[in-house]
């Protein structure tokens, strides 16, 4: 369609010297307005399919960790998915302490994964990191998998005690999500 | 089909050459709305409003499949969800507010479409397959107005789907099942919302559909223009694109101008208060209207008040469907060979100083409420615009004297340059 402008400039619309015409000039101003308000169309469109408010409020949870016995964990609900908090029992921390940071697949130590003063408490995700099924182990009588902490079983990715990725296909340890202790017993997660 | 003298698409390299020969898209393109569709070269704007209905028509598909995927059409939470959408969802209230006055600028510009049509008669042969196929999507735009305007489930939209409804329950012996086997129930609710969105979501697509074919039927006698005068000669004509998508992006952006003050500065002025309260079967709003482009016809409807061997309220409901329905004879009862209403020096006075009075009197009561004087003026009105296309428009067309037409678009563009009317410089400039 470009060519019927191209034909017009030599009969019809003033040219000058450099071969530039006013109607170029024209031309791109209007495709640039255009563009410039396409851009603006297109982002609100984009940006609507985004978690929307009401989401986002309701991306922190609060959990009372007072309750928990050692050995013992619990499931709360984090952004719609499972959150596992446990507190671990010194055996538990010992066999995580045991195995040497530097032979995991995924480099974190027990205590990068945990808060000052609570060694014991520890708060993962409860989604596996290889496709995002809930690993089994938080409930009493679940299988806790070779390493004693959690064991996927849909592809069977195998976690210890701190939740590190052991063996299977997961790529990285369960994700410790941000949290924060905001009393001696109660966390804020998000 | 084309004139002639339209040019023919020129793939200019491998790559369109491939598509031509596997899909000639580009081709079709081309020849519809590129340079390959010869028009009058003497199209006013009125001859824009084509364009900008297809616009909106876009922009409300594209803004509704948005919002459907905020809303749940559950009487239970579909107020919830609509107010959701204006406080929740990102950008949810600009969408809302552009699909809310979307709907109002695509009446106003198939209004002008309309009027451009009725004043050029636009409806005469050769195009009557254009009109009539444009009065089936103006029949499609309605229902699906009315059908989203249900689904914020307000006090509006309820009381909006019992009245409208309630037409239905007017056509003797059978109205009242086929009002409750429309609603799905006794009175407006789950079942009925829930129908009305999945048409509201359909129809639109439908439309779609018969605009293709009002847009494929035009481009076999091409547009008309302001003369009525039919293409005789290439210098009748310039080519769509530059000239008309350049005239056409004008007229668009003036629109979206107006548009844009409306969703930005006044977004609710063409709604209703009472909608921003949710539904209540118990109670009916004080002073219930339809959206302002039902008001001519919701007059017509509240027009008869009087028993005539049918009840006041099916004449009411005849007399509304007729009151479009009637447009589809419009071809067959206007019989002037002369298009123009520029060149029709009988019809426009009726035109201008009865169809279009009668319009706006009509539109006034439509939205006033049904007490004297606007009950006297609508029935004076009603009277005035079925005689105006049932007795006027035939009568006058059979003894009017027509002013003398131009012999060509070309001379009445270039009247005084008689080298170019004669032909001896047929090519526009292009």
């Amino acid at each position: 369609m470009a060519d019927t402008t191209a034909t017009a400039s030599t009969e019809t619309v003033a040219q000058t010297d450099d071969g530039i015409r006013r109607r170029d000039f024209l031309d791109i101003a209007a495709i640039g307005a255009a563009g410039v308000g396409g851009v603006f169309i297109v982002y609100p469109l984009v940006s609507q399919m985004a978690p929307s408010k009401d989401v986002l409020a309701a991306s922190s949870t609060e959990v009372d960790v007072s309750s928990i016995e050692p050995g013992q964990a619990i499931k709360a609900v984090f952004r719609k998915q499972p959150l596992f908090v446990k507190r671990l029992t010194d055996a538990e921390i010992a066999a995580a302490n045991a195995i040497p940071t530097g032979s995991l697949r995924d480099q974190e130590s027990l205590e990068d994964r945990t808060k000052e003063g609570h060694r014991d408490i520890l708060v993962t995700m409860g989604v596996c990191t290889h496709l995002g099924c809930v690993p089994l182990g938080a409930a009493e009588g679940e299988v806790k998998g070779e390493y004693g902490g959690y064991f996927c079983p849909c592809h069977g990715s195998h976690y210890d005690t701190a939740g590190r990725i052991m063996k299977g296909p997961a790529p990285t340890n369960l994700e410790v999500p941000e949290y924060e202790f905001i009393s001696d017993t109660v966390i804020q997660v998000g | 089909m084309s004139f002639p003298w339209a040019r023919e698409y020129q793939p200019s390299n491998g790559f369109t050459r491939f598509l031509d020969e596997k899909l000639p898209l580009p081709r079709l393109v081309y020849n519809a709305v590129g340079a390959g569709y010869p028009v009058p070269r003497n199209l006013s704007y009125f001859w824009n409003f084509g364009v900008l209905a297809g616009f909106f028509l876009v922009l409300q598909i594209v803004t509704g499949v948005v919002l459907a995927m905020h809303y749940a059409a559950n009487a239970q939470v579909a107020f919830a969800t609509t107010e959701h959408i204006m406080r929740n969802v990102n950008w949810g209230w600009m969408m809302r507010y552009a699909h809310a006055n979307g709907a109002s600028f695509f009446f106003i510009v198939v209004y002008m479409h309309i009027f451009r049509g009725l004043f050029y008669s636009s409806y005469k042969a050769p195009r009557e397959m254009i009109w009539l196929l444009g009065v089936v999507i103006f029949l499609l735009m309605m229902a699906t107005a009315f059908m989203g305007y249900v689904l914020p489930w307000g006090q509006m939209s309820f009381w909006g789907a019992k009245v409208i409804t309630g037409l239905f329950g007017a056509i003797p012996l059978v109205g009242e099942p086929i009002q409750v086997w429309l609603l799905g129930g006794f009175a407006p609710d789950n079942a009925a919302l829930n129908r009305f969105f999945s048409l509201h979501f359909l129809l639109p697509f439908v439309i779609a559909g018969v605009v293709i074919l009002h847009i494929w039927a035009l481009h076999i006698p091409g547009s008309s223009n302001p003369t009525g005068v039919e293409v005789k000669q290439e210098s009748d004509t310039v080519p769509f694109h530059p000239y008309y998508t350049a005239k056409d992006g004008f007229g668009l952006g003036v629109v979206l101008l107006a548009y844009f003050a409306m969703v930005f500065f006044l977004p609710n002025a063409l709604g209703h208060p009472d909608n921003y309260i949710e539904a209540n079967p118990l109670s009916t709003p004080a002073h219930i209207v339809p959206e302002w482009y039902f008001w001519p016809f919701y007059a017509i409807l509240r027009a008869f008040t009087v028993d005539f061997i049918l009840p006041a309220k099916l004449w009411g409901v005849i007399a509304m469907f007729a009151s479009i329905l009637l447009w589809f004879f419009l071809p067959w009862l206007d019989k002037s060979p002369v298009r123009s209403g520029h060149y029709r020096p009988l019809f426009r006075k009726f035109f201008w100083f009865g169809l279009i009075p009668a319009m706006i009197v009509l539109f006034i009561c439509g939205g006033a409420p049904a007490e004297e004087p606007y009950v006297m003026l609508s029935q004076i009105a009603t009277a005035y615009y079925f005689l105006h296309f049932l007795v006027i428009l035939p009568i006058v067309s059979s003894v009017e004297k027509p002013e003398p037409l131009p012999y060509s678009i070309t001379e009445a563009v270039l009247g005084s340059d008689k080298k170019a009317v004669l032909g001896e410089n047929t090519t526009p400039a292009v």
